[in-house]
Parts: C-alpha cells; sequence; structure tokens
C-alpha cells in the first residue's frame, strides 16, 4: 500500500523534472533537474525495500556522478546559450533511433526476464532481503556475481586512464597538467597581461586557482 | 521496533522541518530587513575593481580529472560497505575478491600518480 | 474512521514527532553555544576577551549576531542566477542536519509500552546515511559559488568541492574499517559493539572503543572530517588573503547566516559521528541520580571535546597550501585507508571464523601489494611538490 502511494507520488515528479532537465536552457539547471529525478529513483528504491540502492543512488549519483557533470560544466564555462546549429548532420534523426532502440531493448529485456505486470509474491520482501537488506545483497553480489564484480573493477580503471591520458596537456613542458587551463592549440583565454606575468602565481604554488578562472573574459 | 517506512518517514518530516526553518529565515529577513538598491550595490565584489565581462568563466581540467577520480573511489567504497557487513560469514571467497579489486583499483591510483596527475603544480 | 486509518498507531507517531522536535530544538540550542564557545575559546588562545556584551559572559551573542542578520539589508548582485543562488544555502545547511538523524543520543527509553530509542531513526544503513549527506555538502558549495556569477566565489567553489570529494573518499576508508571491525551499519549496533570491556589485566575499566581498537581509522576521520568540514587548517575556500570569502563572497545577511549555521551544523554533526563511532557514543558510567539523563550528558560532554579539538587545531595550525592539501588527500589518506582496511580485515574480523593463517596468509598478501603499490605514492607524498614546482619559470 505505501509503496503504491508513493509510486504515484514520485512518478509525475521524476518525469516532470526529467522534461525539465532535457528543456531548461542553462546547463546547471539542467543539472539540478537531473538530480531531483535521481532523489525520486533513490526514494523509489526504498519503498521497494532496499535501503542500500536508496543511499547507493544518493552517494553515487546524487553525490558523485552529478558533481562531476557540474565540473564539466564549469570546466566549459557555460552560461551562454548554446547554438541549436547541428554540428552532425542527422544527428537528431540518429538519436530519436538509438532512443527508441535503447526503449525497446530495455523493454525485451524487462518481458523476457521477469515479465510486465508480474505480481511479486506476498513475502517477496522477506524472501529477498533475508537478513537484511545489505548483508542479503553482500551475499548475492560476492557469490553469484563475483565475475561482473571484477569486472566492474577493470572497467573504472579503464576509464581512469581514459581520463587521465586525456586531460593530460601534449605540448608545454612536457610537465603534467601544466597550463591546462586552455585546450590545445587554442590561445589562452586571458584578457589580464597573462604574458607578461613575471611568475605564474600557479606554478610558483602561491595558488591552486589561477589559470581562466581567476580571468576575466 | 518501528516499521521501516516509519523509520526514514522521520527523516522526511526532519526535512520538512530543516527546509521550513531556512524558509522562514529567508521570508523574516525579506519582511523585516531594508531593501534599497543602488547600481552600485547591485555589482560584484571584485575588490573595488569593476567587473569585466562576464562571470561565468572556465575551470581548469585538473578538477575535473580528481572530480573523475573521486567517483571510481566513491564507487569502490560503495561497493566495500556491503563486503565489510557480511565480512565474516561471506567466507575466503569474498575476501580474496575484495583483495583483488583493492588491488586492481590500487593499480590505477599508481597510474594517476606516475602520470603526475595527482600533483598539482 | 475508515479501517486504514484506525490501523495506524497513532500514538507512536506522536512519540516520533514529538522525539524529533525534542532533538532538533537541543541541537539548535547547543549550536548557538557552539558558536559562542568557539569564539570565547578562540578568544582565550589569543588573549583576547572575546563576546562580552550580550548576557552572561556572552552567552547569547550568537542570538545577537543573528538579529542583526536578519535587520541587514540583502544583497543579491545582478549578475546572479537567482533560483540556484536561493537553492544553494539551503542545500549546505539541510545535509548536516539530515546527517545527524542517525545519530543516537542515549539508550531507548519505554514511554506508554513504546520502546522509544533516543535517536531521531536508527535506520539500517546509518553509515552510509552519514556518507550520503556528506557527499550532498558539497552542493551547497558548488552552487553557491556558481550562481552568485563572478570570480571570486567561483574559485572558492570548484576549490572547496575538489577539497571535499577529494577527502570524501578518505572518510569513506575510514568508516569502511569501523563497519568492518563491527559488523554493522547501524549507529546504534556500533555503540553497543564498543560497550566491551578490554579482557586484559588492569584495563579492565577500559572501554573497548574503537579509538584505541581502530586508531588509524580515526585519524583517517577526524582529517576527513576537518577538510569536510572547511574548517583549518583546511579552510582554503575562505582564503580571504586570496579569495575574500570564497563561495558565499555574494551573500549577505539572512542568506549568510544559514551558510554560518550550515558551518556549525556539520561541525556538530561530524563530531557527534566521531563520539558514535570511536568513542563509545552516550556509553558512559552512570550515577544514580536522575538516571536517564547520564547518557546525553556523556554525548554532549564527548561532542565538545571534539569541538574543542576543531577549535584549538583552528587556533594552532596555519592554512594549508592548496597543493599539499591535494596532495595529501589523495597521496597519503587514500592509500593508507586501503591498506588498512585490508588490515583490519586480516587482523580483527577474519581470524577467529577461519583460522588466523589462512585469512593472514591472504589478507597479508593483499596488504602487501598494496603496500608495493602505493608506497612510491605516499613516499612521494605531498613533500614533493613544493620542491618541484618554483623551478617552472614564466607563463605564457
Amino acid at each position: 500500500m505505501p509503496q503504491l502511494v508513493l509510486f504515484w507520488i514520485l512518478a509525475p515528479i521524476s518525469i516532470v523534472a526529467a522534461f525539465g532537465m532535457v528543456l531548461a536552457r542553462n546547463a546547471v539547471h539542467s543539472a539540478l533537474f537531473l538530480i531531483v529525478t535521481f532523489f525520486s529513483l533513490a526514494v523509489a528504491f526504498l519503498a521497494l525495500g532496499s535501503p542500500f540502492l536508496f543511499v547507493v543512488q544518493i552517494i553515487v549519483y546524487a553525490g558523485a556522478i552529478m558533481v562531476l557533470f557540474l565540473f564539466v560544466i564549469m570546466l566549459l564555462g557555460v552560461d551562454r546559450e548554446e547554438s541549436m546549429r547541428e554540428r552532425i548532420a542527422g544527428q537528431r534523426w540518429m538519436a530519436l533511433l538509438l532512443g527508441l532502440g535503447l526503449l525497446a531493448e530495455v523493454t525485451a529485456a524487462v518481458r523476457l526476464g521477469i515479465g510486465i505486470r508480474t505480481r511479486a509474491a506476498g513475502d517477496f520482501n522477506v524472501l529477498v532481503n533475508h537478513g537484511d537488506n545489505v548483508r542479503a545483497l553482500a551475499g548475492v553480489l560476492f557469490n553469484g556475481y563475483f565475475l561482473p564484480f571484477e569486472v566492474t573493477s577493470v572497467l573504472l580503471i579503464v576509464a581512469a586512464v581514459g581520463v587521465i591520458l586525456h586531460a593530460r596537456r601534449r605540448h608545454g613542458d612536457g610537465g603534467p597538467l601544466d597550463r591546462a587551463d586552455a585546450p590545445p592549440g587554442e590561445p589562452l583565454p586571458l584578457e589580464e597581461p597573462g604574458g607578461s606575468t613575471p611568475v605564474d602565481p600557479e606554478s610558483a604554488g602561491v595558488s591552486g586557482a589561477a589559470g581562466p578562472v581567476g580571468a576575466a573574459r | 521496533m518501528e516499521s521501516y517506512f516509519q523509520s526514514y518517514g522521520v527523516l522526511l518530516g526532519l526535512l520538512v522541518a530543516g527546509v521550513g526553518l531556512v524558509a522562514v529565515a529567508f521570508v523574516a529577513a525579506r519582511v523585516i530587513a531594508p531593501h534599497r538598491p543602488s547600481p552600485s550595490k547591485l555589482t560584484t565584489y571584485e575588490c573595488g575593481m569593476d567587473p569585466v565581462g562576464e562571470g561565468w568563466s572556465q575551470t581548469q581540467i585538473r578538477y575535473y580529472i580528481y572530480a573523475f577520480l573521486f567517483v571510481i573511489f566513491d564507487v569502490e567504497s560503495v561497493f566495500l560497505f556491503p563486503w565489510a557487513t557480511a565480512f565474516v560469514r561471506l567466507g575466503m571467497q569474498a575476501v580474496v575478491e575484495m583483495v583483488v579489486f583493492v588491488v586492481i583499483l590500487a593499480v590505477g591510483l599508481l597510474y594517476a600518480y606516475r602520470k603526475k596527475v595527482l600533483q598539482w603544480a | 474512521m475508515s479501517p486504514v486509518l484506525a490501523s495506524i498507531d497513532w500514538t507512536a507517531w506522536l512519540l516520533l514527532i514529538v522525539r524529533v522536535i525534542v532533538i532538533f530544538a537541543l541541537v539548535m540550542v547547543y549550536l548557538v553555544l557552539v558558536i559562542w564557545f568557539e569564539r570565547k575559546a578562540v578568544a582565550d588562545m589569543q588573549t583576547r576577551i572575546g563576546p562580552n556584551r550580550a548576557g552572561p559572559f556572552g552567552v547569547l551573542q550568537t542570538i545577537a549576531d543573528g538579529v542583526k542578520l536578519l535587520l541587514k539589508e540583502e544583497i543579491i548582485p545582478e549578475t546572479a542566477d537567482l533560483p540556484v543562488y536561493l537553492i544553494a544555502p539551503l542545500a549546505s545547511a539541510v545535509p548536516a542536519l539530515l546527517a545527524f538523524a542517525v545519530i543516537p543520543l542515549g539508550p531507548s527509553v519505554t514511554i506508554a509500552g513504546h520502546t522509544v530509542p533516543f535517536q531521531i531513526s536508527d535506520l539500517s544503513v546509518g553509515i552510509l546515511w552519514i556518507l550520503a549527506m556528506a557527499s550532498l555538502a558539497v552542493y551547497g558549495v558548488v552552487l553557491a559559488g556558481w550562481s552568485s556569477g563572478t570570480n571570486y566565489p567561483l574559485i572558492g567553489s570548484v576549490r572547496s568541492s575538489a577539497q571535499m570529494i577529494s577527502y570524501e573518499v578518505g572518510m569513506g576508508l575510514g568508516l569502511v574499517a569501523v563497519v568492518l571491525y563491527a559488523g554493522t551499519l547501524t549507529m546504534s549496533g556500533i555503540v553497543a559493539v564498543q560497550a566491551r570491556h578490554f579482557g586484559v589485566p588492569g584495563l579492565t575499566w577500559l572501554p573497548k572503543w574503537n579509538l584505541f581498537m581502530q586508531f588509524p581509522a580515526f585519524l583517517i576521520y577526524v582529517v576527513a572530517a576537518f577538510a569536510e568540514t572547511n574548517r583549518p587548517p583546511f579552510d582554503l575556500p575562505e582564503a580571504e588573503t586570496e579569495l575574500v570569502a570564497g563561495y558565499h563572497t555574494e551573500y549577505s545577511g539572512m542568506k549568510f547566516a544559514m551558510f554560518y549555521l550550515a558551518e556549525y551544523m556539520h561541525m556538530i554533526t561530524v563530531s557527534s559521528v566521531a563520539v558514535t563511532l570511536f568513542l563509545g557514543g552516550w556509553r558512559g558510567p552512570i550515577f544514580p541520580v536522575v538516571r536517564w539523563l547520564w547518557p546525553l550528558v556523556w554525548f554532549v560532554a564527548k561532542v565538545t571535546v571534539m569541538i574543542f579539538v576543531f577549535i584549538w587545531v583552528r587556533a594552532t595550525l596555519p592554512r594549508m597550501r592548496y597543493d599539499k592539501l591535494m596532495a595529501f588527500g589523495w597521496k597519503v589518506m587514500i592509500p593508507i585507508g586501503l591498506v588498512w582496511v585490508l588490515a583490519t580485515g586480516g587482523i580483527v574480523a577474519l581470524p577467529p571464523a577461519y583460522g588466523a593463517w589462512r585469512a593472514g596468509a591472504i589478507v597479508g598478501f593483499g596488504v602487501l601489494a598494496l603496500i608495493l603499490l602505493l608506497g612510491p605514492v605516499i613516499r612521494g607524498g605531498p613533500a614533493r611538490a613544493p620542491v618541484e614546482a618554483p623551478t617552472r619559470g614564466v607563463s605564457g
């Protein structure tokens, strides 16, 4: 009963927030709408009897991945409205096609897996969360799914290596991330006399955050 | 013992109380505090200089790397918690799994160190 | 009355609401006192007098400041992004309060046939809830800096949030070690684990607090807590010589007050978590006078000690440099945290169940591998950065 009530409260919120995310013109507003969606998903996990996924949804999605998104937004210096001109021909159609494909795939997976409109057994919660939600989950994760679990760590490390390689500067004095504040090949977006500064405060270790943040555009 | 929904419902109650407190403070300030804006008051503070251009500027990419490494290690600690909770009854297999998992991620940290992205200079 | 409404246990809900209100009020009163305590203690350490006008010993100074801030004009810069600008103080203050919900202030009491725990909610995922709220605390900072639409707050917020997420990982690892040792995620369970006493002759009077059993985890947690709360020596986002007031430069009046409140609320929350996880929580000798009050007294006393440590460090240590700060977080805290988590598994939790040899061998192998891998990272830690830095010359 409470599950049903919660569902009908949360589902509209998450859908409205998802639309807000897509339709907001400002990237930070988009991100905030996405956080609302993540939160309603988290509470949905809670309603389904998984407090562990509830907190994990908050810690990982709302707390870590969205912070990463916000950092990316700040990295781009976004406040201008993005131009709506398409860079890649036929991008919209491709996006639509891929989106529909994903929808079909998820539907098929759910249909084949547990079936649509299936009622869980009355004692489902007791059965699944035997002992305690976290312990039950640990039992399943570390016994039945140990290979995917290890592969996860490999996936994470590959992602880390990718980011490190991409974010490093390829020219300059060979230092890591040295003056990595501008994309390679572009002039530094400085209006202040950056070139004539006798000692770059950042390199001298005075301040960690000079660079283009400190410069007016 | 309290029911499952009760124990989380309280958090909702506390959330409402917290947001309410902040909202009341804001509304009270709006009612009580004076409001006499002037153009120079409304500019941002730049130590007395007139702000030039738009405020939203780029940040450095190294912050992005830290954020990304954070996501990775955050996911790792999320895996560590159920492991730690069920540690004693899981058996040797789980212990070996976690040692492998942690060591693989430690290689990632070592790589980041070797590429000197952890160094702020 | 419908059957649904009749089935609800109204007394239980009433007790719940009363409990929330009582604890909320206690926390707010304590918060006001902590702000005064910090100012007074710092003043003493700097041989000043400190607040002494409002009320006896200036106790009411915080209230006076609150009233003053309420009467101040609120200036919203024209560059601000209004909705986000208003959400930021909220996002800063509320998570700290919510994290406090899982802190037990005392044992359960029986009122009107109901067992009432002296804590807002004893979640089955208590520690993770604290971590979740800590991770949300970043938003207040990021959004405040971004929404002001100008440079000082933006730099301050990006710095501060990078610092917070870096130390959050260390904090998480410290907490994992405690969970591993206690075998539970609930806060009340962790307090219960610390009720045991040492079996060593001569030490039987000493409770087996996690402080003794998990000392490295305690150090990791406390250092991370300083960084998470942006307190000195990690208060770089507010380095006034570089960044004015950091992310809340453009906030005034009541909105600024919310950030101020959030900082102290965070301090109280992390201190309470430290007390609950490492210092035995509310446990302490109970004397036969007003028995129910003693747990609360012990809890408040221990939290106050932790807060005094915060203040003491603030008055003692200079601010860290940003490159050192980040290097310390990634090169020292995280590697040591990882090693300690595995070591805890090997030393403490495994042997009884699986025999010391096999368990020791496997975990020992893991720890050794980690030390080999991360040794250079730790060794080349924060000290190396300043040596190389000045050699890099002119920019542009």
